[in-house]
């Protein structure tokens, strides 16, 4: 089972990001990146896969210099190879030309993957397209909020949580597939894995690299024309009084002022 | 006038809320549109009764035996196939598992924009806009969504169902050829009677603070007499008291609710993201520093095991909800 998981970098969950916004746009100087969560998921159900079924596990990162952390990061883990995707021409290129460029870097592999692992969407702009959007670049099928997975016969079946219950999809492989909160508990890095990346050099593959003409990838359909702050929420009453005069308190608020039961 | 599409949420042969609320958010865009409800699937004539009841103006169903199992690739074929033909201005999917699965691969598929999990619309220079929470909520998008059709997928709970019936003229079509790769065996429901967090409108969530998985009955029973979800923060969701689907934040659900009411929750930045749109926010927790207060529209500062039953009590002596 030869697999590529794809990875991104974000801004650290514990961010304040609603402080970095002014004059209508994000301020991410001095952010603490680290892996996407739900990539992290995907690198772990690979290596738990190849674990299981032998092949290699193949880590693609587009983005930056500072995805080179990342892909050592998820290296030290137990991945096989990895290989950074950047050119300065593809900054701010939209999504379904992101996809593209990561197509082309697949057609690139010397093996072509069984499986495409990724997160189901970043936890930064939260949009959850990409793996999709890539997967009808490939032609291939996609799964998507994976919580768990078997594969069989060339055929992968998944389990995922959807509204209310579960449901079960089954799929030729090649396919796409990404990962929900769920399906695996990560691993950390062993000594030896963190001190095996430290010098490696990870490849960059750049736009000639990867023989795109940028002419001919997708336009941007979505522009962000300003980010805002939340608006704020003021605090509200707090009610005193015993457990039960509070409760009762809050029962008739909610009834009579906020009109929510 | 613009031609309108809403892509229908069903689940058992019957129409989801969320689609009664996206016919509500296709007349919020555009009083005058023409809209039409997207049926898919095998048998489709009583879910089309129903749309037009709720406000469409035409039912478009894809009534065929080779739909009747989902299947993200076969189902945007099929959906490509006829918005090609009829180039709608705008369609609009649900925010929820399905639609996020399904309207991406449509996108792909006609080579158009798409923004995910809006929670308004509007218009600007003849384009769609939409605004979406990014970092679960911790900020707030503006996006301009260029080119025709335009596709969004709405949160629920962001939009008023559609309160008006419509003509509900009913056009069934058979797809051409179709492949389906990925295929759904079905959708086995949760045990539980208990709506989803992602799609309640009332939501009792716990935090660390309850002490430990056995005290969520209590919260359950809460839950039950508000016909509410039970929710938790991550916390208590990695350290393995309540499953994975039950999470809110920003490794879990953003949610929306017209009630929220957190208990024993201190509110983590990634925990209020995930929450701070709720219309009305309850916190109860001993701590009266915990962030939670700082936008809780009614606080109790007090111990969960003592607020909790008392709140139980109280809404039973008002004879449930």
């Amino acid at each position: 089972m030869n697999i590529v998981v794809l990875i991104k970098q974000v801004p650290d969950t514990a961010s304040n990001i609603q402080n970095r916004v002014s004059d209508g746009r994000v301020d991410l100087e001095g952010v603490t990146w680290v892996t996407n969560p739900y990539d992290e998921y995907a690198v772990e159900e690979a290596l738990r896969l190849k674990e299981k079924l032998g092949g290699s596990v193949t880590l693609i990162a587009l983005g930056p210099e500072r995805v080179d952390s990342a892909l050592k990061e998820m290296l030290a883990l137990g991945a096989d190879e990895a290989i950074h995707v950047w050119d300065p021409a593809f900054a701010g290129i939209g999504l379904q030309a992101s996809a593209a460029v990561l197509a082309a870097a697949i057609a690139r592999l010397e093996t072509t993957p069984d499986m495409i692992w990724t997160g189901w969407k970043g936890v930064d702009a939260d949009q959850g397209l990409l793996p999709i959007y890539l997967a009808e670049a490939l032609g291939l099928p996609h799964l998507s909020f994976v919580v768990s997975v078997s594969v069989e016969n060339g055929r992968v079946s998944v389990e995922r949580e959807v509204e209310g219950g579960k449901e079960r999809l089954e799929a030729p492989l090649p396919a796409v597939l990404s990962a929900q909160k769920g399906l695996n508990e990560v691993r950390y890095a062993s000594l030896k894995g963190i001190m095996a990346v430290k010098r490696k050099q990870i490849p960059v593959w750049d736009a000639a690299a990867l023989g795109l003409d940028l002419a001919t990838l997708p336009a941007t359909r979505v522009e962000t024309l300003s980010v805002e702050r939340p608006p704020e929420r003021g605090s509200g009453r707090i009610l005193g009084g015993t457990a039960a005069e509070a409760a009762a308190e809050l029962v008739r608020l909610l009834h009579e002022e906020a009109k929510v039961i | 006038m613009s031609d309108i599409w809403v892509l229908a949420e069903a689940r058992d042969g019957e129409l989801k809320r969320v689609t009664y609320e996206l016919i509500g958010a296709a007349r919020a865009l555009d009083a005058e549109a023409a809209v039409t409800v997207v049926l898919l699937g095998s048998g489709l004539a009583g879910m089309a009764e129903a749309a037009g009841a709720h406000g469409a103006d035409r039912v478009l169903a894809l009534d065929d035996p080779r739909l009747a199992a989902y299947s993200p690739d076969g189902w945007a074929s099929a959906l490509a196939e006829q918005a090609r033909a009829a180039t709608p201005d705008v369609i609009l999917a649900p925010a929820t598992f399905r639609g996020r699965d399904l309207a991406p691969r449509l996108a792909a598929k006609l080579g158009v924009g798409l923004a995910s999990d809006v929670t308004e619309l509007g218009r600007s220079d003849g384009a769609v806009t939409a605004l979406r929470p990014i970092y679960a909520g911790k900020a707030l998008a503006r996006v301009r969504v260029a080119g025709k059709p335009a596709i969004l997928t709405v949160r629920p709970n962001s939009f008023p169902a559609a309160d008006t019936a419509g003509a509900g003229r009913l056009e069934t079509v058979v797809p051409g050829e179709l492949t389906a790769l990925a295929v759904s065996s079905g959708i086995e429901a949760a045990a539980s009677e208990r709506p989803d967090v992602a799609e309640a409108d009332i939501i009792v969530s716990g935090g660390r603070g309850m002490g430990g998985p056995e005290h969520f009955a209590m919260l359950e029973e809460l839950a039950d007499l508000l016909r509410a979800a039970v929710g938790a923060s991550r916390a208590v969701v990695d350290a393995g008291w309540r499953p994975h689907g039950d999470q809110v934040g920003q490794t879990g659900k953003t949610v929306s609710p017209s009630l929220y009411i957190a208990c024993g929750i201190s509110g983590a930045v990634q925990h209020l993201a995930g929450m701070k749109t709720s219309k009305v926010i309850v916190a109860i927790n001993k701590d009266s520093e915990a962030p939670i207060f700082g936008l809780a529209d009614y606080g109790i500062v007090g111990d969960v095991f003592d607020v909790v039953p008392a709140l139980i009590d109280a809404l039973r002596a008002r004879g449930g909800s």
